[in-house]
């Protein structure tokens, strides 16, 4: 996969819960590691839009989706387990 | 966490599920603004009864309800349902609202989660549309996904104080795989139970081949409820749960109309016929003429002009017509104007349960006021056994609540006792009137006899009387008791020609009599007469006597006048000329 290819994700989360706080966490310490440079992040809170949440269809809190690169990618979870969240963003885990 | 108000659960404080049967059971319906935990196997009509429950909120009691679907997708839901007849289309505008919450095969998850995205959805679709009822089907599908048992129950615990605070009338469904008593205690099937208000199970088994779904409430909380396992079917209407007895309708009118048994002398024997409204029951071994005598009350009550409806679980329609037609039943002219309904019940299969649905929306349909049920022993055929006795019960006890007049013929296995027959189905029992149709055999003859075993409020002949079927119709004779045996058939026969050469020697000798009497009285009245007119003539004789008698003085005394006149010698004669 291209070095240059940008990453774009949503998180919905329930703010103010522990999960939601592990999640976004979590997700900022991923795209330091791995997507430096070349990723935007949305927050969404569904507490403050549940419209647009039941529009895209988001019933688990937290949920991650990555809009970009295609196809379309859904996570669910606070993303503290590396390996499915890293095979399903398509990014080589770091030996550490 | 905000303080949870809480109401105590009062009739008025029951949401109806319009579910027939299940309201009867709850004592009106669900807990009011309380969650309720429905637990039952795969294809034990979770879906159905919650989708149900919905529906009747959205469409009758204006309250606009939300399907969760966890398990299958809201157009699965809806096409599934689409048999029932609910237009669920239309109500999907504004009343009914489906949110599918399919997690997806392709679903990854990292990490733990809640439910809050989805409770934060929903609050948002129930204040549009004033949600207050909601359903979370297959809520076990999303629980298996959470990675332990605290996490599990910390999500049971959110969906239900949501729900409490929300005030909203939930359903949430869980499959319980295989043996009910045993998935039921495990985890978190345990702490939903324990923290819901009612908890209701289907259970769903197969006994002897035969389907047999049964509900219970397993818990409710400040009501009282039936506790017993209720059957309940899945029909063209929905979910229709068997009640014992509708607890609203106890006050059964009891009526003193007869009607006809359609056999003239069993009316007289039963002093007018049966009761409007009773169940009677024909009970008899094979070929004893249970299904004409049954017959002959069908015609009498189509010729009285009565919609009846004839149920024949042996035979086809035209069949029973045309073996009823050879000994004078002739229903086919009420089958053809309309009054009567024949129903050829071999192509109803399945339960017993089954029947009595079927048998009751039938007879529902036709506005039947009397029932004939050919035989209804074979409810308890085919893994039958433990629900026949029930069923058999609540059949009377609903054909009571409509009125209708009941006759079901009951067989008796040949090798049984002719009493009860020692079978499961002991509808004899709770049957008003029990007629008993027997053979006996005697001098080489077999020959039908009928006796009323029961008949309650009615003064009943208690003889044994010979059935005789002909091609002119069906009657009763009178058995003849020698030495203390019942005489049927050519026993019978000859006693009465015995009897009419008596009574033909009888006559004779009296015709005899009075012939002789006759001519005894001409006689006296001949001599009568002669005697009579010898009198005139004795009387006659003797006034010409006296007459003689007087005329012979009179010319005796002028002779002596005369004389004395000739000898000029009257006194009286010289004195009248000495005056002159």
């Amino acid at each position: 996969m291209s070095r240059k290819v940008m990453f774009r994700f949503r998180l919905y989360i329930a703010v103010n819960t522990q999960n939601s706080a592990q999640a976004i966490a979590n997700l900022t310490a991923l795209c330091r590691t791995y997507l430096p440079g070349r990723h935007e992040v949305e927050v969404v809170d569904v507490l403050r839009e549940p419209k647009r949440a039941l529009a895209d269809g988001i019933l688990m809190t937290p949920t991650l989706v990555r809009l970009a690169p295609l196809p379309v990618v859904r996570i669910v979870g606070t993303l503290s387990d590396p390996r499915p969240l890293l095979h399903a963003l398509g990014l080589e885990p770091v030996a550490a | 966490m905000k303080p949870v108000r809480l109401r105590p659960v009062n009739v008025s404080a029951k949401s109806h599920t319009g579910i027939a049967g299940f309201d009867e059971i709850t004592g009106g319906g669900l807990p009011r603004g309380r969650t309720t935990l429905l637990v039952g196997g795969p294809g034990s009509g979770k879906t159905i009864f919650a989708l149900q429950f919905l529906v009747h909120g959205a469409r009758d009691c204006r309250e606009p309800g939300i399907f969760v679907a966890f398990e299958e997708t809201a157009a699965r839901v809806v096409a599934n349902a689409e048999a029932f007849g609910w237009r669920l289309e239309e109500l999907r505008r504004r009343k009914l609202f489906f949110l599918n919450a399919q997690p997806g095969p392709g679903l990854v998850q990292s990490g733990t989660f809640d439910l809050g995205g989805m409770l934060a959805a929903l609050e948002a679709q129930i204040q549009l549309m004033g949600a207050r009822r909601i359903v979370f089907d297959a809520l076990d599908i999303i629980l298996a996904l959470l990675p332990d048992e605290a996490a599990k129950r910390r999500e049971i615990y959110r969906l239900h104080d949501w729900l409490l605070a929300r005030e909203l009338t939930g359903i949430i469904t869980a499959k319980s795989d295989g043996d009910e008593t045993v998935s039921i205690g495990q985890q978190p099937f345990r702490s939903m139970l324990f923290m819901m208000d009612c908890a209701v199970i289907l259970n769903h088994s197969v006994v002897q081949g035969v389907s047999q779904r049964n509900l219970r409430v397993q818990k409710y909380r400040g009501s009282s409820f039936s506790e017993d396992e209720s059957p309940f079917l899945i029909t063209r209407n929905g979910f229709e749960v068997a009640v014992a007895r509708p607890l609203a309708r106890t006050d059964v009118h009891a009526t003193k109309e007869r009607v006809s048994s359609g056999v003239n002398r069993l009316d007289t024997m039963l002093n007018g016929g049966y009761y409007r409204g009773a169940s009677v029951v024909i009970t008899g071994f094979p070929g004893t003429a249970k299904t004409t005598l049954s017959g002959a009350f069908a015609e009498a009550a189509c010729r009285r002009g009565e919609r009846t409806m004839f149920v024949s679980f042996d035979s086809e329609c035209s069949e029973v017509i045309r073996n009823l037609g050879s000994v004078g039943i002739r229903l086919d002219r009420y089958v053809k104007n309309g009054l009567l309904r024949m129903i050829s019940a071999r192509s109803i299969s399945g339960s017993a349960e089954t029947y009595l649905v079927r048998i009751k929306a039938l007879a529902r349909e036709h506005e039947a006021r009397c029932l004939v049920i050919d035989p209804v022993s074979t409810w308890s055929k085919s893994g039958n056994d433990l629900t026949a006795r029930n069923v058999a019960e609540r059949l009377i006890d609903w054909s009571k609540d409509e009125g209708t007049t009941l006759v079901c013929t009951r067989l008796l296995d040949e090798m049984s006792s002719p009493e009860e027959g020692g079978a499961p189905l002991q509808i004899s029992t709770l049957a008003d009137t029990w007629i008993h149709l027997s053979y006996l055999v005697q001098a080489g003859e077999r020959n039908r006899g009928l006796s009323i075993i029961k008949s309650r409020g009615t003064a009943h002949s208690n003889q044994v009387r010979e059935l005789i079927l002909t091609d002119a119709g069906v009657t009763l004779a009178d058995a003849y008791t020698a030495g203390g045996e019942v005489l049927m058939g050519t026993l019978r026969w000859e006693k009465e020609r015995a009897e009419r050469v008596e009574k033909e020697v009888t006559e004779v000798a009296g015709t005899l009599k009075r012939v002789r009497l006759d001519a005894e009285e001409a006689e006296l009245e001949v001599r009568m007469k002669s005697l009579h007119v010898e009198l005139e003539a004795k009387q006659v004789e003797k006034s010409l006597l006296a007459r003689t008698t007087e005329s012979r003085e009179r010319e005796l005394s002028r002779g002596r006048t005369r004389m004395r006149e000739l000898r000029g010698a009257d006194p009286a004669i010289p004195a009248r000329r000495r005056t002159q």
